[in-house]
C-alpha cells in the first residue's frame, strides 16, 4: 500500500512538472524571513517616494518659505542681536531642517492609514511574518524618506551661510535620521489606533505646529518665561534641534559668549543636558513608540 | 492524538493512504458584541475540492473566511486549515493559504510585478523561484504583458485577476476567494471563472469561495448554504437541487391521453397536460428519460427536462429568495460592519 502511495505521489509530481508548475515551498517563519519582510516594506516606501515627485516638491515649499522668506524678512529685526558675520538664516537653519523632517515623517506614517483605507494593509497583515517586521519596515522607510527630504534642504546650506564641512554634514544627516525615525514611529503609533484618514490628518496637523514652535527652532532656549521654558523641555523635537544647532555653530568659529547666546545647552533645572543624552532620549522615545505600535498591530481581532 | 503536529499529519497521511481534509471546521462561532455573526457551523472540505459558501450578504460568509484565514479569532469552536489549527498555528495556516478578498488589496502605485514581488518577499518565496513562478501565475491570468504597468491603470477585472495571481504566487494548498467576482460586469465575471477553472486543472489546490450569485455556486463541487450564521444545507449542487424535489419532464407524444394513462399504469406517475404537453415530475429526470423510452408504447416526439435551480434550493431551505434575504439582511450587515470597524 505504501508503495502504491509513493508511485502515486511520483506520478503526481511528474504530471505537475509536465504542466510546468513551479514548485514553491514557503519556509518556516524565522529571523531571516522577518528581515526580508522588513526590507521589502522599506523598499516599497522608497519606490512610492520615487514615484511621487509632486509630493517631494510640495513638501519642500514650506521649509523654503521659512528659510528664505521668513529668514530674510526677519533678518533686519533679528540681525541686531546676532554676532557680526552671522546671518539670522544660519540661526534658524537647523530648525528648518528639523521641520522638513517633521512634515515628511508624519506624512509617511499617514500612509498606514492610507493603506488601510485602500486595503493594502490587509495584504501585509495576513502574511506569515511577524507584525513587528512590518512596523519596523514602515518606520525605517518613513525615516529614510524624511531624511532624504532633509538632505535636499541640506544641499542648500550655502544659502544659509552654513559651511559644507563633511563632518558637519554627516552629523546633521545622522541627527535627522534619528529625528525622522522617532517621528515616523510616533506617526505609526497614532496610525495604529486612528483608522480614519481625516481624523489622522486633523490630529497630526494639530500636533505638528506646536511641536515645531516649541522646539526652539526659531529662538534660543535661554531667557524664556517659565511656562514656555517648561513646554520647550517637554517637546521631543527640542532634543534634536539643540544638538543640530550646536553642530552648526561649532563649525563657525564663534567665541564662547556668542556660542552660549545662540546655542545654549538644554537645561533641566539648571543642569545642562549632554548632547549624547539628549539624542539618547529621542532614540529611546522612538523605540518606545515603535514598541507601542507593534503591540497595537499584533493584537488579533 | 498522535497526528496533532504537522509532522504527525504527514506521517499519518502516508500510513493510512488518504489525505487529511484541507479544511475541518467544528462548532465554529463568532460574536461581535451582541451580534452572533456565525452560530456554530461544522463542515469539512477534502483536498482538491472547490467548495462554495452561498448566502446573502450579512449571512456570515466573510466572517467565516476571516476566521479560517486567522484574521478573526473564533469566539468558540475549532477550525483546521491545511492540517493546522487557526488559533494556535497562525503562521503555519498563513503559509499554506492564498487569499483574494472582496475589496482590492493591491498597491495602486506599484506595478503588477512589484505587487507580486512584495508578496513573494513577505511569504518568503525562495529568491530563485520568484521570477519563474511570477511569470507562470501572470501568464495564467493573462497579465504577463501588463506586468510593468502601474496597477492604477488596470481595469476592475484586471485587478481581480492580478489578485488571484498574487494569491497563488506562493503555491498555497488552499485558496480563499471572498466574493471573487462581486462588482464585475458579466463578461468579466465569466472570464474570471475561466481562470479559476483552468487553475483547478493546473494546480493541485483546494478552493474555498463565498458568493451570493447562484450561477457561480454551480461551478463548485460542493456548496454550503449559509443563512443567519448557520449552515442550512451542504451538498453537491446536483444533490441540493435533487433534494428540493423533482425535475419537471414534459413530453410531446402522438397520443397524449394514451400516454398519460400508460404513465400511470407502467410507472405509477400522475401526469397532466400543461402548456400543451404531457407534464409530470420525477426525482431525476435525466435518468428517467431512457426508461421512459423503453417503457412507453406511445411514440414520443420530443422531451424536455427542467431542473430546479439553486434559487429553488435556497428558497426551499431558507423560505426566502436570496434577493429578499439580502434586502432584509442589509440592516444587520450594517450593524456588523459598524461593530467590526469599532474594533479596528
Amino acid at each position: 500500500m505504501a508503495t502504491t502511495q509513493t508511485t502515486q505521489v511520483a506520478q503526481a509530481t511528474e504530471q505537475a512538472e509536465l504542466a510546468g508548475t513551479i514548485r514553491v515551498s514557503v519556509p518556516e517563519h524565522s529571523l531571516r524571513t522577518d528581515l526580508r519582510a522588513v526590507s521589502i516594506v522599506w523598499r516599497r516606501e522608497l519606490i512610492r517616494f520615487q514615484r511621487d515627485r509632486l509630493r517631494t516638491i510640495t513638501s519642500l515649499i514650506q521649509p523654503l518659505l521659512f528659510l528664505l522668506v521668513l529668514g530674510t524678512g526677519l533678518s533686519s529685526l533679528a540681525q541686531a542681536s546676532m554676532p557680526p558675520g552671522i546671518d539670522f538664516k544660519t540661526f534658524i537653519y537647523p530648525g528648518v531642517l528639523a521641520m522638513t523632517v517633521l512634515f515628511t515623517a508624519i506624512f509617511s506614517a499617514a500612509s498606514i492609514v492610507w493603506d488601510r483605507e485602500f486595503g493594502f494593509l490587509r495584504e501585509m497583515l495576513v502574511a506569515p511574518v511577524s507584525r513587528a517586521s512590518i512596523v519596523i519596515g514602515k518606520c525605517l522607510g518613513g525615516a529614510t524618506i524624511a531624511t532624504m527630504q532633509g538632505i535636499i534642504i541640506l544641499a542648500l546650506a550655502g544659502l544659509a551661510g552654513v559651511p559644507y564641512n563633511p563632518v558637519l554634514m554627516l552629523t546633521l544627516v545622522g541627527e535627522m535620521l534619528l529625528l525622522a525615525f522617532t517621528l515616523t514611529a510616533f506617526g505609526v503609533m497614532m496610525a495604529a489606533r486612528i483608522t480614519q484618514f481625516q481624523a489622522f490628518m486633523a490630529l497630526t496637523q494639530m500636533l505638528v505646529m506646536p511641536l515645531f514652535f516649541l522646539s526652539g527652532a526659531l529662538y534660543p532656549l535661554h531667557g524664556l518665561p517659565a511656562w514656555l521654558s517648561v513646554l520647550t523641555r517637554i517637546d521631543p523635537l527640542t532634543y534634536v534641534v539643540g544638538p543640530m544647532r550646536h553642530a552648526v555653530f561649532s563649525h563657525l568659529n564663534l567665541d564662547p559668549a556668542a556660542m552660549g547666546a545662540l546655542s545654549p545647552s538644554i537645561t533641566w533645572l539648571g543642569w545642562p543636558v549632554p548632547i549624547m543624552l539628549s539624542l539618547g532620549i529621542v532614540a529611546a522615545m522612538g523605540l518606545a513608540m515603535m514598541g507601542v505600535a507593534i503591540a497595537t498591530f499584533s493584537k488579533p481581532e | 492524538m498522535a497526528g496533532q503536529g504537522s509532522g504527525g499529519q504527514v506521517a499519518q497521511q502516508a500510513a493510512d493512504g488518504h489525505r487529511a481534509p484541507a479544511i475541518e471546521v467544528a462548532g465554529l462561532t463568532k460574536n461581535y458584541g451582541d451580534i452572533e455573526a456565525v452560530r456554530g457551523i461544522d463542515f469539512e472540505v477534502p483536498v482538491g475540492e472547490t467548495f462554495g459558501f452561498l448566502g446573502p450578504n450579512g449571512a456570515g460568509k466573510s466572517t467565516t473566511i476571516k476566521m479560517l484565514c486567522t484574521l478573526a479569532r473564533p469566539t468558540s469552536g475549532s477550525a483546521r486549515v491545511a492540517g493546522h489549527e487557526v488559533t494556535t498555528a497562525r503562521d503555519a495556516v498563513r503559509r499554506n493559504i492564498g487569499l483574494v478578498f472582496q475589496d482590492t488589496t493591491l498597491d495602486n502605485y506599484l506595478t503588477g510585478a512589484q505587487n507580486l514581488r512584495f508578496h513573494a518577499a513577505l511569504y518568503g518565496v525562495p529568491a530563485a523561484a520568484v521570477e519563474p513562478r511570477m511569470r507562470q501565475v501572470l501568464e495564467m491570468v493573462g497579465l504577463w504583458e501588463r506586468r510593468d504597468s502601474v496597477v492604477m491603470s488596470y481595469s476592475g477585472g484586471m485587478k481581480r485577476r492580478l489578485e488571484i495571481a498574487r494569491g497563488l504566487l506562493h503555491a498555497p494548498h488552499v485558496l480563499f476567494l471572498d466574493e471573487p467576482t462581486v462588482g464585475l460586469d458579466p463578461q468579466t465575471r465569466a472570464s474570471i471563472w475561466e481562470y479559476i477553472n483552468e487553475l483547478k486543472s493546473r494546480e493541485d489546490i483546494t478552493i474555498f469561495l463565498t458568493t451570493h450569485y447562484m450561477d457561480e455556486a454551480e461551478h463548485c463541487d460542493r456548496i454550503a448554504i449559509i443563512d443567519h450564521g448557520k449552515i442550512v444545507a451542504i451538498d453537491t449542487p446536483e444533490a441540493l437541487k435533487a433534494s428540493v424535489g423533482k425535475d419537471r419532464v414534459q413530453i410531446q407524444t402522438a397520443d397524449d391521453q394514451a400516454a398519460i394513462a400508460e404513465l400511470g399504469r407502467v410507472f405509477g406517475i400522475e401526469a397532466g397536460m400543461h402548456e400543451g404537453a404531457v407534464t409530470f415530475s420525477v426525482a431525476s429526470g435525466e435518468q428517467f428519460v431512457p426508461r421512459l423510452f423503453a417503457g412507453l408504447s406511445v411514440p414520443i416526439r420530443s422531451v424536455s427536462v427542467s431542473r430546479p435551480t439553486l434559487d429553488d434550493v435556497f428558497m426551499s431551505y431558507t423560505g426566502t429568495t436570496i434577493r429578499d434575504a439580502e434586502a432584509s439582511g442589509t440592516d444587520q450587515m450594517r450593524q456588523m460592519a459598524a461593530a467590526f470597524r469599532g474594533r479596528r
